[in-house]
């Protein structure tokens, strides 16, 4: 891949018919329950992976521990979370590296196979695609709210559970479709951010049906209150010029379109006779949020409407 | 003389909060809150104006933003 797109992996052709992907990723807790900041941080860094159409393979540990003022239990509570996270993946663990570090981090490097003629990437879409998103939006706004104690257990564990899950079956299921033509995994520029990069460039626009996205509903309070994490208001200052808000959009909502992620959901671009069946196969396989959020337009190009 | 809010040092969404409980005590007059990033200068702004405050002025020195809150 050439770096003049900023992808969400690295690929390298081994063979005609294998290339490696590679891909790293680690950050501070997000979370205080160190197993499920293992687990989130596991499957963050594996989703590029998927995001690509590949399948990762080996994985190797990431670690910065304040050992002089942490108890160690917590770090072996974060690698269990992270390892029973790439068991369920199917991923070996192979080795890892720690220093010590005034700030804890965790994350893994992953390792990943793709025949270099399906690797999919996160700019291609078609006018007459439709996009599908696998996973609902805010986890960013959560965690802000979390750290002012105001979310409900409920609506923390929901998001918990969403951003530990890993986007594995979503990447099996669309990977047996043969017209999608882009695919990134929605993550820190928000679901905007990395729509626009699917069409940055190119002669095609799209709309963004905003009432089908879906979206934890309970944080329209919490953007009302003004709780709102840095880089939502760093991507929405960003890429606001590409985007027009139809008067059906609420304001609230165009927030949550541009809240950074961790562990987000698939975005994928594809034909739209095929995505109809794309998000019936990925429900059944248990992907519940699984939606058609939009499509992709000959005109205007360039620009994200929301409608 | 109006009350104080000193969430410089803190990052989101405590100086949102701290502004909330202010505006729930004094219930009318002026608050004037400080921080020290655009974020959370933002924040604030939105969140007195979500509870029917007007932002009258906001002032930045050195880094330090000192936002006026009236109703």
């Amino acid at each position: 891949m050439g770096i003049e797109h900023a992808d969400d992996a690295g690929v390298y052709r081994l063979r005609d018919d294998l290339a490696i992907i590679q891909t790293l990723d680690f950050f501070t807790p997000i979370v205080d329950d160190p197993y499920t900041f293992g687990q989130v941080s596991v499957a963050n860094s594996l989703s590029d992976v998927y995001a690509m159409g590949g399948v990762p393979v080996t994985a190797m540990n990431i670690i910065c521990f304040p050992v002089n003022t942490m108890e160690i239990s917590i770090l072996h509570e974060i690698l269990l979370g992270g390892l029973d996270k790439m068991r369920e993946a199917e991923v070996l663990l192979v080795g890892g590296h720690s220093v010590e570090d005034d700030e804890l981090k965790y994350g893994i490097s992953v390792t990943g196979t793709v025949h270099p003629d399906k690797v999919l990437l996160n700019r291609g879409a078609r006018a007459g695609d439709a996009l599908v998103l696998t996973k609902p939006l805010g986890t960013g706004i959560i965690n802000t709210a979390l750290k002012g104690n105001v979310v409900t257990d409920e609506l923390a564990d929901k998001s918990v559970r969403c951003m530990a899950r890993l986007n594995k079956k979503a990447a099996e299921v669309m990977t047996q479709y043969s017209t999608v033509h882009a695919c990134t995994d929605v993550t820190g520029f928000g679901l905007l951010g990395h729509a626009a990069e699917m069409i940055e460039g190119s002669d095609v626009g799209i709309v963004i049906h905003s009432a089908s996205v879906p979206v934890f509903h309970e944080i329209r309070e919490f953007i009302e209150m003004g709780i709102i994490p840095g880089g939502l208001n760093r991507n929405r200052k960003y890429r606001m010029p590409m985007v027009d808000v139809d008067s059906a959009c609420p304001a609230w909502l165009v927030d949550v379109f541009f809240d950074p992620q961790t562990s987000g959901g698939l975005l994928i671009s594809l034909s739209t006779d095929e995505a109809e069946s794309l998000v019936d196969e990925m429900r059944a396989a248990g992907i519940a949020e699984a939606v058609i959020i939009g499509e992709v337009v000959k005109e205007p190009a360039g620009k994200i409407i929301l409608s | 003389m109006s009350t104080q809010v000193d969430a410089r040092g803190l990052s989101c969404p405590q100086p949102v909060l701290m502004t909330i409980d202010a505006i729930k005590a004094e219930k009318k007059g002026e608050i004037e809150v400080m921080v020290d990033t655009e974020t959370s200068k933002e924040n604030v702004s939105r969140a007195a104006e979500n509870k029917g405050w007007d932002v009258t002025d906001v002032a930045e020195v050195d880094g330090v933003f000192r936002i006026t809150i009236r109703k």
